[in-house]
């Protein structure tokens, strides 16, 4: 296997984005401060990958006007998945360990206000029996944190000390479109949206893009003094039948953390957890100790930008090597209705 | 002001869907106003039916007729429906195991408030009267001690279903990009206006968010004339959903003068045999009073009577 590390990193979120759903335009900043961060031009980029998608675009062809965003004379190498550009990444980096490339910049763009996001979401779902019923995401996320209140696994207030932490943690990120913690009780003490949930529990709908720089090797020894090499890289799926799911549990986030080894020594996680007790679903399934920090940033409960919220807790637990504060760091991403896909990325920080 | 101009948007499409044999019997079922599930190889019985066994991947063939009674396994409250879902109004969505099976499926119950539902409660389904085998031929509603009603003939009422329409329709607030923006507020004015990159001096009309050459920004502001040539053009013979020229029109690539990216646009005032690439051609405008921002300020273009251009000045533009 070849080393490859996360050497750069930049992302916007917002409420309502004022542009157009392609996003080339919020892109091609980002793409500058890739640039600015590794010392390199577009065409030391070898490989390009994107996520997003037309539906939250509702316009064809979405990813290829963002394309405008990379300027393509010469040609450029690329790619695209239907996914958070978190798989764009796993794509990338199995690219650079073909040995084709050496280095890889990875993206993901989303305008989620264009529409209503978890009706849109709705178009995941089993389409003969699921989505002519337009069960929406949030219903769906509560649907699920009363399986595990029933069973004893979590409880109100338990998702409430998950807001709670992320929305002050929320405090010190620049990206975060909402933030300020509180107190549990305060927060208990909000009206239901979706019972069990109240609208504190969901994500808030988010607006975005973020950008990804993968290198091999010495071109990341290039770039930075303590590149976050990844040293495990993991994703499976759960079925598509939600009634034939164990939905209190995560056994594809499961598999993913046996793939990557296990996290015993991992000192930061960035999970991606849409909804308040998919983290208490997610820490139980990768077997995070206690000591774990999680979600620094104020993870997805601040800002989940559709397409980049998975790649954006890989940035920020990458971004936490680069600057010492961790060793061993963790990104997650999760993917579908509740908790279907997920992808592990373990990340170590030396020369 | 908002930097960008939008619009609403709505994208429908009725998608025809073959059901195979697995989801025909089970829709099959609903139209016939009953529950198909399946015993899958780990025992469990599952309503809807996976087309796969999730353990062994086998084809399912061992359906189970189920009663149209069942269990609550959990629940939310939709205090804010969206459209297509089941009721307009508030209502629960729900897990629900249907007596015989050992899964749950999600469906809606039909009740007043959050406060008559809870996890446990028994449900039966309440079947449209006009079924056609979709999944919104049923809803449920609460079965608290009384006696399931009788259930509607389970035998097959006609031929097994093999496929099933399923609408699709989303609605957006779609935002051209603020360069896009610049574009038709510029036409609701009787301009046309584009924009040059720095670095290779192209100038894009409408404007780009960025140069697609150097993804750059496309800074400049530039001001075109309404007069071009005609770089290529299609002969359009066949009728569409739409359509609103009688064929045969000309549909054309314009190059305006001044702009190194051609334009799209009707060529019309001229027998459509006689368009030609070199044409000179120019902007044939609506009555002022009719104008917005919209690129059908421009009614189509029409012939100068200007000599055709050389080949050589709009090679590099093809």
């Amino acid at each position: 296997m070849r080393d490859v590390a996360v050497v750069g990193f930049a992302q916007r979120q917002m409420q309502d984005y004022d542009g157009s759903p392609q996003c080339a335009e919020l892109l091609v900043p980002l793409f500058a401060e890739c640039y600015e961060q590794t010392g390199w031009t577009r065409e030391d980029i070898g490989f390009w990958c994107s996520g997003s998608s037309d539906y939250l675009a509702g316009r064809s062809f979405s990813f290829v006007s963002a394309i405008d965003a990379i300027g393509v004379l010469p040609p450029v190498n690329e790619s695209h998945v239907e996914m958070d550009a978190a798989w764009a990444l796993y794509e990338a980096w199995l690219k650079i360990q073909t040995g084709e490339v050496d280095t890889a910049l990875v993206f993901g763009f989303g305008k989620s206000s264009a529409g209503v996001l978890r009706r849109t979401l709705a178009l995941q779902l089993d389409p003969y029996t699921l989505t002519p019923l337009w069960p929406d995401t949030v219903s769906i996320a509560a649907l699920q944190a009363r399986l595990g209140i029933d069973a004893g696994l979590w409880d109100e207030t338990a998702m409430a000390e998950v807001v709670n932490r992320s929305l002050t943690d929320a405090e010190k990120n620049e990206y975060a479109v909402r933030a300020g913690g509180s107190s549990v009780a305060d927060l208990l003490a909000k009206e239901m949206f979706a019972d069990p949930l109240r609208k504190h529990d969901a994500a808030p709908v988010t607006d975005g893009a973020a950008a990804i720089v993968l290198a091999a090797g010495d071109r990341a020894r290039e770039v930075r003094e303590r590149p976050a090499w990844i040293t495990a890289l993991a994703h499976f799926s759960d079925g598509l039948q939600l009634g034939t799911r164990d939905l209190t549990r995560s056994e594809s986030a499961q598999r993913a953390a046996a793939a990557v080894g296990g996290t015993a020594g991992i000192e930061i996680a960035e999970l991606h957890a849409p909804f308040s007790h998919q983290e208490l679903i997610l820490r139980s399934a990768l077997g995070l100790p206690d000591d774990v920090r999680v979600n620094p940033s104020g993870g997805a409960l601040a800002g989940n930008p559709m397409f980049t919220g998975g790649a954006i807790r890989i940035g920020e637990a990458a971004r936490r090597i680069w600057d010492g504060t961790a060793d061993r760091a963790l990104g997650h991403a999760t993917s579908g209705p509740a908790l279907q896909q997920n992808l592990v990325c373990v990340m170590e920080g030396r020369n | 002001m908002s930097r960008t101009l939008s619009a609403p948007v709505t994208v429908s499409f009725d998608y025809t869907r073959s059901v195979g044999p697995v989801l025909g019997r089970f829709l099959t079922g609903i139209r016939d106003g009953r529950l198909v599930g399946a015993r899958l190889s780990d025992g469990r019985v599952v309503c809807p039916p996976p087309e796969f066994d999730p353990v062994t991947h086998a084809a399912t063939d061992d359906f189970v007729d189920l009663p149209d009674t069942g269990t609550v396994t959990s629940w939310t409250w939709v205090s804010e429906p969206v459209a297509g879902q089941p009721f307009d109004r508030p209502f629960a969505f729900a897990l629900i195991t249907p007596d015989g099976a050992d899964a749950p499926l999600l469906h809606a119950v039909d009740v007043r408030g959050p406060e008559q539902m809870r996890t446990g409660m028994r449900v039966r389904a309440r079947w449209a009267a006009e079924r056609t085998g979709v999944i919104t031929d049923l809803v449920f509603e609460p079965a608290d001690g009384e006696e399931p009603a009788p259930q509607p003939p389970s035998e097959g009422v006609g031929a097994a279903l093999t496929g099933i329409v399923t609408p699709v329709s989303l609605d957006y607030t779609y935002a051209a990009s603020p360069e896009e923006s610049a574009f038709f507020r510029g036409l609701a004015e009787g301009r046309i206006l584009g924009q040059r990159c720095p670095k290779c001096t192209k100038v894009y009309v409408p404007p780009r968010p960025a140069c697609p050459t150097d993804g750059v920004p496309t800074v400049e502001e530039v001001e075109l004339s309404d007069t071009g040539t005609v770089t290529t053009f299609c002969i359009v013979n066949v009728p569409f959903l739409g359509q609103r020229i009688t064929p045969p029109y000309v549909s054309a690539y314009i190059l305006l003068d001044g702009a190194d990216i051609a334009l799209q646009h009707l060529i019309l005032d001229i027998p459509a045999e006689e368009v030609r690439m070199g044409m000179r051609v120019r902007a044939v405008w609506k009555p002022r009073e009719e104008w917005g921002t919209t690129i059908e300020n421009i009614s189509h273009f029409a012939p100068t009577g200007e000599p055709d251009a050389d080949y050589d000045s709009y090679k590099n533009h093809l």
